[in-house]
């Protein structure tokens, strides 16, 4: 009979390996997969990982990854700071979905305007959108106690009908014939967010993205406030007394998130995406809670799990494109991935001991 | 706007140099197909990738197919597209509505890739766009209807109020009135394509409202299966649906783009290949009617066949005055059509329908 | 002019999937673990219950495939968050990620094939509509009366105290988490059956976050499930009702009404259990949280 242990300290050994050996887990499940479903495992696992980084098209699809993981990045890496403390923000999507809307509204507000000013203007108002939008499940909860889990999950629901609501309504284009959609931020240069460097795949999102990381770094392991974030999620009762005032913390924490999910919505929507429809959430709110975990809540942790994760989208396309795999055997792929991950986690926080006998 | 042009004019310079015949039929013609749902959507995917396969028949080993499948409008989309640009792709078809700027971003940077757009309206060298007159069709089930309906009334299951649900509606009831003069009809809007649970619930509130029967422009056949249980009738949507024969599903609209993809890829294997808008219907087999079953009274079924035949050959336009917008103000005199520039952006109902227009 | 009892009728059917799925994911969240992969068990029931339905030829076979398939999926979450005690948010979304993609892979033969009709219950109301009106005030009994459910609802308030008085804390979550598979299945066959009587790809298309909304609604009771699946169900029945007798809607604001309702209903309800001596129920103490024995 075995048992598990808990660690005294998360073993960093552990902490290296099992998202190595979660990799390893999936490729072999998910080459069984494949070759049941009649595909050659070796040519399907080699398209999904390696092709993307150094195949024929590689050239492409490297900054694609970072137009992929940039979002992905920028939300984890606050979310991370919540979770850190045990708040638990997941509603991202939602945050995401209205710092899209904010900011387009600058943009569409100014059409046609020329101005240096009009871009930071979007991008500011995409943050505060998504700072207004988290700052509601930590109010609810500061003043009633409500659920910042649930009221925040349902804060998405309504995201996702605002959207629908805008790009039927009031941010259709009026010059659309009629269509669902708002204009195109990408032909409209002040308000649009291209590629910084041409071929690099870097758009101020991905710029966002790095200082994400950092800034959560260093507040995380230098700044009091981190300090606080940390130990309020390990001792909440100790962390009172220490003078960690709760109801700062929750505000700070969900505000903070969804500034970065309302910022990661407004570039998306004024790069890759362009513009404000009703599928403006895509799911990266979501997605990004799975990168915040499987970086295990560390800055470093969440820009390699954002990625992994962007490699196994752009791989699953490779394989559509090459080998004819369906959409569907991608997605149970990256579901197995995950489901590893998050199992073989369990040993970077236990140890298996053998139960003496009684 | 400006920007877009830039990009479209500078990708006209190197497409003039590029645009003679391909390279000796030694090699496969590669064709990118990217799709908006699964091919197994049983719908709007589904026939776009039927048309893929009848091409691929036709032409045998002188063309390769790819196809990617659901891919999200927007980022994904351009994404996928230079995917399969790169991966040597010579004709791209890209089949939803919200690929369009992606296409253009894309084509503007592959200027010897040819791309083809279904139901979008923004073209440029190296970019066609392709679309079915689906009205009509709804023109020759608006018929069947009508003569079926026995409580004077149908129901439209509408998806989004764009310019083409709208003209099917309105093609729908005037020519049900045409031969029914009592008939009204009851407009409901899913806002989706594709959304079986909400599409039965649509249906069955049509049922309530005394509607026997259901023409639909959503992909599931969710409406279908409400009819069935309520005893009414209704038509299979973008596929044949022929599962649901004889009854509920008394006929369909098909979407046909077999013979459009056929002759765009032979328009590439000889390198005739030129941007064009193509808006075909029912004369050019894109728009098919699908089986009319006998719980359709002979009669009737000619008189649709008739109609259908007329649109076909070119000798009756669907859109005919005299007709009145529903605010009541004059639309088209007698005897003159709508053209295709009104129909493309049609945001108005005709007159006599009483639901109003969102937006 | 709209004849209510019609609109109640549409609702009844209307609310059902989402009702199973809710009172699934009521039993999961009161023994105190949230499940996010509502959708991903509801479109595997949806998969499996259409195959069995097509292959017996009995409707009511396939609704039972669907309440086993549901489950059986439903233990992969059950592994991961009390076996590995991996999170259950990130585990719930994994779920219904790889619920979606195993049941479009599943289903390719599947597609093109139309389902038996089933036979419409006692007032033409269709059997399973019944069953999911009987299964509320089964949960509500079990959850109230019954020793098990006293039992699993202390799992859910507070594990460490079930856990020694000697309950068995993963034991009745991994049942509790069956039974949500088990329902969420049936749900989803509701709608392939019952409702669209064929198979495609994302038929469920979001009706298992409708039914997490529904469990906060419920403010954790049975009876309010009820009153939240129809509410749900109701707003969506009334606007198409609207809409077909050509009143105009604004489609987009009233369906963000329910979720509005949801939030408010879970403010008071805390704004009670916070300010009030009576302290009222709200969310299950320990939901969200992985038990784990320190021996």
């Amino acid at each position: 009979m075995i048992r598990l242990v808990p660690r005294d300290q998360t073993s960093a050994a552990w902490q290296i390996a099992t998202p190595l050996l979660a990799v390893l887990a999936t490729m072999i499940a998910g080459g069984l997969l494949f070759a049941i479903m009649g595909y050659d495992p070796l040519a399907a696992i080699r398209t999904i990982f390696w092709d993307p980084l150094f195949g024929p098209a590689a050239g492409y699809s490297r900054p694609q990854l970072l137009v992929k993981a940039a979002p992905l990045i920028l939300i984890a890496s606050g979310l991370a700071v919540g979770f850190r403390a045990g708040i638990w923000n997941i509603g991202a999507e939602g945050q995401y979905i209205i710092g899209g809307i904010t900011g387009a509204a600058v943009a569409l507000a100014a059409y046609p305007a020329e101005g240096m000013w009009i871009f930071p203007a979007m991008v500011l108002a995409g943050a505060l959108g998504g700072w207004a939008w988290g700052m509601i499940p930590a109010l609810l909860r500061n003043w009633f106690g409500a659920s910042e889990i649930l009221v925040s999950l349902m804060l998405v629901y309504v995201a996702q009908r605002v959207a629908a609501w805008m790009a039927f309504g009031p941010m259709k284009n009026p010059e659309g014939y009629g269509f669902p959609g708002s204009r195109n931020l990408q032909q409209y240069p002040a308000a649009s967010n291209p590629e910084l460097i041409a071929g690099t795949g870097a758009h101020w999102g991905v710029v966002a993205a790095a200082a994400a990381v950092l800034a959560i770094w260093f507040l995380m392991s230098r700044h009091i406030r981190g300090f606080h974030i940390r130990a309020a999620g390990l001792a909440p009762r100790a962390a009172r007394f220490a003078g960690v005032r709760p109801e700062t913390l929750v505000a700070f924490c969900l505000g903070l998130s969804g500034a970065f999910a309302g910022m990661a919505g407004l570039f998306e929507v004024a790069g890759p995406a362009g513009q404000i429809t009703d599928k403006l959430g895509t799911g990266y709110g979501f997605t990004a809670i799975i990168v915040a975990f499987l970086g295990r809540l560390h800055p470093v942790g969440i820009l390699l799990a954002g990625l992994l994760l962007a490699l196994t989208y752009i791989g699953g396309e490779l394989a559509q494109l090459t080998l004819q795999l369906p959409a569907a055997t991608v997605q149970v792929f990256q579901g197995m991935l995950l489901f590893f991950l998050l199992g073989f986690d369990l040993l970077t926080r236990f140890r298996i001991a053998r139960r003496i006998a009684a | 706007m400006n920007r877009r042009e830039l990009l479209v004019s500078v990708a006209a310079l190197p497409a003039i140099g590029l645009a003679a015949p391909a390279l000796a039929q030694t090699e496969p013609l590669k064709v990118g197909f990217i799709y908006v749902g699964p091919v197994g959507d049983g719908g709007w995917t589904y026939q776009h990738d039927q048309a893929r396969q009848a091409m691929v028949a036709e032409y045998g080993d002188k063309v390769e197919t790819t196809f990617i499948e659901s891919v999200p409008e927007g980022a994904d989309a351009e994404r996928a597209l230079t995917q399969l640009a790169l991966a040597g792709n010579k004709l791209i078809f890209a089949t939803s509505f919200g690929y369009m700027d992606a296409v253009m971003n894309v084509a503007a940077k592959f200027p010897d890739v040819k791309f083809e757009h279904a139901t979008g309206y923004k073209r440029a060298e190296n970019v066609a766009t392709y679309d079915a007159r689906f009205y009509e069709g709804r023109a020759v089930i608006g018929t069947i209807a009508g003569r079926m309906t026995r409580s004077n009334k149908i129901g439209y299951i509408g998806s989004f109020p764009i310019p083409e649900v709208v003209q099917g509606i309105n093609s729908s009831y005037i020519h049900a009135r045409k031969v029914n003069p009592d008939v009204e009809i009851k407009v409901v809007w899913a806002y989706s394509w594709f959304d079986p649970a909400k599409e039965a619930d649509a249906a069955a509130a049509l049922i309530a409202e005394g509607v026997d029967v259901i023409l639909q422009h959503t992909d599931s056949t969710a409406p279908l299966a409400k009819a069935q249980e309520a005893g009414a009738i209704g038509f299979g949507q973008a596929s044949d649906m022929a599962n649901f024969k004889p009854t509920p599903r008394v006929s369909s609209i098909i979407d046909n783009w077999a013979p459009y993809y056929i002759e765009r890829v032979g328009a590439m294997l000889d390198g005739t290949w030129e941007s064009t808008a193509t808006w075909a219907g029912i004369g050019d087999g894109e728009v098919e009617i699908g089986e009319i079953t006998d719980a359709v009274p002979a009669e009737v079924k000619q008189e649709a066949l008739a109609l259908k035949d007329k649109i076909a050959s070119g000798e009756y336009h669907p859109f005919t005055g005299p007709l009145n917008k529903a605010d009541g103000s004059a639309w088209l005199a007698d005897g003159e059509t709508a053209t295709d520039e009104e129909l493309s952006g049609m945001d108005f109902f005709v007159e006599g329908i009483t639901a109003e227009l969102p937006q | 002019m709209i004849d209510p009892l019609s609109v109640f009728l549409l609702l009844l059917a209307a609310a059902t999937p989402i009702l199973f799925a809710a009172l699934g994911e009521l039993v999961v969240e009161r023994a105190g673990v949230l499940n996010l992969g509502v959708e991903g068990m509801m479109i595997t029931g949806a998969l499996a219950g259409f195959a069995a339905a097509y292959v017996t030829g009995s409707p009511f076979a396939g609704f039972l495939a669907a309440a086993l398939a549901g489950a059986a999926i439903a233990m992969l979450f059950a592994a991961l968050t009390q076996i590995l005690l991996a999170n259950q948010v990130a585990s719930g979304l994994a779920l219904t990620l790889f619920g979606l993609g195993l049941a479009a892979l599943f289903g390719k033969p599947l597609e093109g094939i139309k389902a038996p009709a089933m036979m419409p219950g006692p007032l033409r109301i269709n059997w399973i509509v019944w069953l999911g009106l009987v299964m509320v005030p089964l949960v509500w009994w079990f959850l109230n009366r019954s020793r098990t459910g006293l039992i699993l609802r202390g799992v859910g308030e507070n594990h460490d105290a079930a856990h020694a008085l000697g309950y068995p804390v993963h034991a009745i979550r991994i049942a509790a988490i069956g039974f949500g598979g088990a329902m969420a299945g049936v749900g989803g066959a509701f709608i392939s059956i019952a409702t669209v009587l064929q198979w495609t790809e994302g038929m469920t298309a979001g009706a298992g976050w409708i039914a997490l909304a529904i469990v906060v609604f419920s403010n954790w009771t049975a009876p309010g499930v009820l009153a939240g699946a129809w509410l749900f169900g109701g707003v969506t029945v009334l606007q198409l009702r609207l809409q077909a007798a050509g009143i105009r809607v604004p489609v987009q604001l009233l369906s963000m009404a329910p979720y509005l309702a949801t939030i408010i209903v879970l403010v008071l309800i805390s704004a009670r259990q916070k300010y009030s001596r009576r302290a009222g129920r709200a969310a299950p103490g320990s939901l969200g949280q992985n038990f784990h024995a320190l021996r």
